[in-house]
């Protein structure tokens, strides 16, 4: 598909000028090797801890090709951490039931952002805006507020710490949700579905497609993926962290679709330059922390203005090249 | 009917040669118009003919291409509807162009508002709007929103704002789609009182009952071109319908004698059938029947219901009352999905808003309806997309380099030759055509046609809608013709002949009286 | 004789919103006494002064159809900005504060040309603003807060009362009233309310579209720099990481206050109410004792479910 590998050019370009950067600055980013039964090094770790961005990310391309956005997946990550503390120390449920229980009521959290805009109709903006403030609240309710540490559960830990099949455990989970992904869109009609429904969903309708369907489930899809990054997340830190725990993700994960060539306004997605974008957004965030200019660290704070200037620039040659179409090949009006 | 006596030697406006073109599309070729003070002159035209066009390089939304404008002696161009107002023409649209939520009183003047010590004057806004609206017979209260009043309220608000801007040009655009008998007669009390006043109207409407009833002089375009300016007195109405759609009523030998639909045979079953359906401001109360493998043709003049009637066949409108049947078992939730499973097809009049998905590939627009029939699981395989899409790009001969270009770079024609392929995969029972052939090449037409023709053989049902009453004529085994959304007739095999349907669209017959006529 | 109280349609949605405003405050003062004491009202008033002017600006963002996600932000950079205008270059109080003030304007009407000109979603182009402003924010300072306490011309300012109302909540008054009167009374006002009605008929109808666009956001700008001034007259200090996504909470105050996210439909009235409520709401867990923000943001997600569902349901009714 050669549109499909125009668009990434851009994403890949970039991160390939920040990977390299990296490696000037440290030569031993590239270097991978094997300690402790699996790969490791730099690289890995940035892998490692881009997983939540890339997953909420996976999501949000749907939802933003459906020409919506879901504000909540920060909101639903801590609630997912809430959930599955309260659970493991205060009823003493077993690992798997746990994480069985808190992706479902992901799931539902997702379905009722669905639910909102499908049926009722309300703007995306706001029915997910609904579910970010009381989501967060909700998470802090039932942690009362109080950072609950984990322990104990080394079942638990395994999803953040852990190892399969060589690699740490969050990566592996995040391939697999993102093989998922892309099989679930391209190997069943649901793609097409997800962009001729965000494209133009009256012609949709007309031809028989289930518009109302499709929104729902990229929502709950949405969710689904928040409580996977929030379970990751929490057992990352092993504890349950319900006001810190996906902060301003949602905007990083918004930030992915965008840099991956999704526009905002719906219809054609791009997962892999998500995928990219999510990477990118992390990789930034590392090299900020590692650069020295004269043997001083960069502060931390230059990576908020990094991110400005990026959007920014993502969204003008965005829109350039959409001028460029329109007056290419003009429709007439 | 008075005809105003006008003065001819100088026009309040004056277009000489408008050309304006779009990519791939000349819509105005050297059109000339001109307007009197004190005269209400109709624009009339099919589809494509222009006339919107004209209107938007009047009213500055477009910039002409080549020729002049003159308003009261000079030369005006228009950069923008601002500027045009600000030069004394103000539009009336269709849609209402103004804000609904707003109040009246504000919609009247808003951007000029009257003011004191740089502040808004509200009373004095109120009173300034009633004084708008006093020559136009309406004494409501101009502080509730505008959307609380009706369409005919709100045109005459519209008109009100233009009163208030001094205007000496008033256009309206299609001002009666949404009217009803009563306030297309209170409109037409203001517009002569307008026009005694000075005022300069161009009325563009295609109800020619009530463009004969209410202009002075008409203007004709076809396919971008001026046929004409005529005294409405001067012009029957027969000759008008010719001039409009360009057959010469004499002339007709040549479509009567071919009959591209063979006979069929008389005992075929009804595959749809709609009894007594109506729908408020879109069609009254009428019954339609079709057999299986038959070609029923929709005929009449633009806004006559066709489309309408298409709408209420598929499910995108539900009746306000009447049922429809598909095989004899009535259809009780109305919407697109039922209708597909019922195995019927619209290809929609408007493919922009309904039809192409711009931004997705030929191939996947084609196989767009068949894939939602058979659900998101049973994904059609790429390679049979692939054929699929192949196979009607030939057979229709689409205009594109492979099945991978997206479908919004494609002309008009090729896009609509797109979407009635995605109805064709569907192999349905019933097909509803709305305007097929419109923007395509007379090659296409031909291949069109035959393709229809062959799947009508086949069995299928079609019903066929076209502003080319040559076109209806000839494909049809059974015509419906319709006037101002009512059915006024149906006519069969051998009384299938464009003169005759010309005379009754124009009122001058019913169908008996066709009959007879040309019986004798 | 009986009279029945008649509401028109288009005021329904203000009228729930007062209806909230007043059982919430009902139960307030029942609950904690002294709540409706003077002294706490102008206390009310005078913390959510900041959170008000930003939700003025927003108003008439929102009212436009569009959206502006960096007030929060420019809040943060006007106050430690202004910190060091008086702390580290020592500008007099006359110079510092109106260019803090153009500051805002400035990164106002940035967004707002962006927008317009480049036609960019405001989601986007205002994300950006925000992730500017607060880097720079935290940029600019090696402390996060800095201190303006015992500045010889700042703290006349912070000492000022009047009838118990402090700087800040006078200026938030003033500018509620003032923001009204725009809205209401200026050719300016109307023009954002027709352009949230229908750009394109706007555009039709000659108005100009271009222009009050961008001033609506460089109105914004100065807004939320007004704010960060009355944060740091309020907190004596300059703080880069206040304001943390207030615009959330300056979008629900709008939004409760009945003004549609789609635009056209508002008014600057239920704004102001709408501040007041997020305002009880906040300061209701310091009463009940515990200081968990939890129960606020649950109440505040609420609300805007309740009045957006009210909202869409009244749309609905208006359609058909």
């Amino acid at each position: 598909m050669p549109e499909s590998l125009r668009k990434l050019c851009w994403p890949l370009a970039a991160l390939a000028v920040l990977l390299l950067f990296n490696a000037l600055l440290n030569p031993e980013f590239f270097s991978l090797h094997f300690a402790e039964g699996r790969l490791t090094g730099s690289l890995v770790d940035v892998l490692d801890r881009a997983t939540p961005v890339l997953l909420l990310s996976l999501g949000m391309t749907l939802v933003i090709a459906t020409a919506g956005v879901d504000l909540s997946v920060g909101a639903v990550m801590a609630m997912a951490g809430s959930i599955s503390a309260v659970l493991l120390t205060d009823f003493g449920m077993p690992v798997l039931p746990t994480l069985l229980i808190t992706l479902l009521a992901s799931l539902a959290a997702g379905a009722w952002n669905g639910l909102l805009v499908s049926m009722l109709g309300i703007q995306p903006i706001v029915a997910t805006l609904i579910l970010m403030v009381a989501g967060r609240g909700i998470a802090q309710l039932l942690t009362d507020g109080q950072i609950i540490p984990i322990e104990g559960h080394p079942g638990f830990a395994y999803l953040g710490g852990g190892t399969l099949f060589f690699l740490p455990v969050t990566i592996t989970i995040a391939l697999a949700a993102a093989l998922f992904t892309a099989i679930a869109v391209r190997y069943t009609a649901l793609g097409l579905f997800i962009e001729s429904a965000g494209e133009n969903p009256t012609a949709s309708r007309y031809a028989g497609l289930n518009v109302r369907a499709v929104r729902l489930l990229v929502y709950t899809l949405s969710g689904l993926f928040a409580g996977v990054a929030g379970l990751i997340y929490a057992s990352d830190i092993t504890a349950a962290d319900a006001n810190n725990a996906g902060l301003y993700l949602e905007l990083d994960a918004i930030l992915a679709v965008v840099i991956g060539g999704t526009a905002l306004s719906g219809g054609r997605f791009f997962l892999a330059g998500s995928i990219i974008g999510a990477l990118i957004i992390q990789t930034l965030g590392t090299t900020i922390l590692m650069t020295q200019i004269g043997g001083q660290s960069i502060p931390a704070e230059w990576n908020l203005i990094v991110k400005a200037i990026v959007v920014l620039v993502v969204c003008l040659l965005q829109s350039a090249a959409l001028r460029q179409i329109l007056t290419g090949k003009g429709v007439r009006g | 009917m008075t005809n105003r006596a006008t003065s001819t030697n100088s026009p309040l406006l004056e277009l000489r040669g408008i050309t304006k073109g779009f990519p791939g599309v000349l819509a105005l070729d050297g059109v000339d118009f001109t307007l009197q003070a004190g005269e209400i002159h109709a624009l009339l035209g099919e589809n494509g003919a222009g006339k919107s066009t004209l209107i938007k390089v009047l009213t500055g939304v477009y910039r002409r291409d080549t020729g002049s404008m003159q308003l009261g002696g000079l030369e005006i161009d228009p950069q923008n509807p601002a500027q045009a107002e600000q030069l004394g023409i103000s539009t009336v649209y269709q849609e209402v162009n103004l804000i609904p939520e707003l109040s009246v009183a504000e919609n009247i003047s808003i951007g000029r508002q009257p003011q004191r010590y740089g502040l808004i004057d509200w009373q004095a806004c109120r009173l300034r709007a009633q004084e708008a609206l006093a020559p136009l017979e309406l004494s409501i209260d101009v502080t509730q929103p505008l959307r609380t009043y009706s369409i005919a309220v709100q045109q005459m608000v519209a008109i009100a704002r233009a009163l208030d801007q001094q205007a000496k040009v008033l256009v309206l655009d299609e001002p009666t789609s949404s009217l009803d008998t009563a306030e297309v007669e209170q409109l037409f009390r203001v517009m002569r009182r307008l026009r005694k006043d000075g005022m300069g109207i161009v009325f563009v409407s295609h109800f020619l009952d009530q463009v004969y009833a209410i202009s002075d002089r008409l203007t004709v375009l076809r396919g971008g071109n001026l046929v004409g300016e005529y005294e409405a007195v001067s012009l029957p109405r027969l000759e008008l319908i010719s001039k409009m759609i360009g057959e010469k009523v004499a002339q007709v030998a040549e479509m009567e004698n071919r009959h591209a639909a063979p006979p069929t045979t008389d005992d075929q079953p009804v595959v749809l059938s709609a009894q007594g359906i109506q729908r408020r401001n879109a069609i009254k109360k009428m019954d339609l029947e079709i057999c299986a493998g038959e070609v029923v043709g929709l005929a009449g003049l633009l806004g006559s219901g066709r489309t309408e009637t298409a709408r209420l066949l598929f499910g995108i409108d539900q009746p306000d009352s009447g049922t429809i049947e598909v095989d004899g078992k009535i259809v009780r939730k109305h919407g697109p999905r039922t209708a597909i499973r019922n195995r019927i097809a619209l290809a929609p009049e408007d493919r922009k808003e309904a039809g192409i998905i711009p931004n997705l590939s030929v191939r996947e627009n084609i196989v767009l309806a068949l894939q939602g029939r058979r659900g998101w699981l049973r994904r059609i395989k790429r390679s049979d997309q692939q054929l699929l899409a192949d196979r009607f790009i030939r057979a229709l001969n689409i205009a594109t380099p492979n099945s991978e270009k997206l479908a919004g770079q494609l002309s008009g024609g090729n896009q609509q030759k797109v979407i009635l392929a995605r109805w064709l995969a569907m192999q349905p029972k019933i097909l509803i055509l709305d305007e097929p052939t419109r923007g395509i090449d007379v090659g296409a037409k031909v291949e069109i046609e035959n393709l229809v023709a062959e799947l009508c053989a086949d069995g299928m049902a079609l019903l066929f809608i076209s502003s080319e009453l040559a076109e209806v004529c000839r494909d049809s085994h059974r015509i419906v013709v319709l006037r101002d959304q009512r059915k006024i007739g149906e006519l069969t095999g051998e009384e299938i002949q464009l003169e005759r349907i010309m005379h009754i669209i124009a009122d001058e017959q019913t169908t008996e009286e066709a009959e007879d006529r040309t019986d004798a | 004789m009986r009279t029945r109280l008649r509401i028109k349609p288009q005021h329904l949605s203000l009228f729930a919103t007062a209806a909230v405003f007043l059982l919430l405050y009902g139960v307030a003062t029942l609950r904690y006494p002294g709540f409706a004491s003077w002294f706490q009202t102008t206390a009310l008033i005078a913390d959510n002064a900041p959170l008000g002017l930003a939700a003025i600006g927003m108003t008439f963002v929102i009212l436009s159809g569009g959206i502006d996600l960096s007030v929060g932000a420019i809040i943060a950079l006007s106050s430690i900005l202004l910190a060091k205008c008086l702390v580290v270059w020592n500008l007099p109080v006359p110079l510092a504060i109106p260019t803090v003030l153009v500051g805002g304007i400035l990164f106002g009407t940035a967004s707002g040309v962006m927008i317009r000109w480049f036609r960019l979603p405001p989601f986007l182009v205002t994300l950006a603003a925000m992730f500017l402003a607060r880097g720079i924010a935290l940029v600019l300072t090696e402390e996060k807060r800095l201190s303006i306490a015992g500045h010889a011309t700042f703290d006349p300012l912070v000492d000022f009362l009047l009838f118990d109302f402090n700087l800040p909540a006078l200026i938030f008054v003033v500018g509620i009233v003032l923001a009204i009167g725009v809205a209401r009374y200026t050719r300016f006002g109307r023009n954002v309310y027709a352009i949230g009605g229908s750009e394109q008929s706007a555009l039709l109808m000659g108005l100009p579209v271009g222009r009050t666009t961008v001033m609506i956001y460089a109105l914004s700008g100065l807004c939320a720099a007004g704010g960060g001034i009355l944060y740091a007259i309020g907190s004596q200090s300059g703080d880069a990481s206040v304001a943390q996504l207030l615009e959330l909470d300056a979008i629900a105050a709008v939004v409760i206050g009945g003004t549609l996210l789609s635009g056209g439909v508002g008014s600057m009235g239920g704004t102001l109410l709408g501040v007041l409520i997020l305002g009880v709401i906040t300061v209701v867990p310091v009463y009940e004792g515990d200081l968990n923000s939890w129960w606020t943001k649950i109440a505040i997600g609420g609300l805007l479910l309740v009045f957006i569902v009210l909202q869409r349901l009244l749309q609905r009714q208006r359609n058909s």
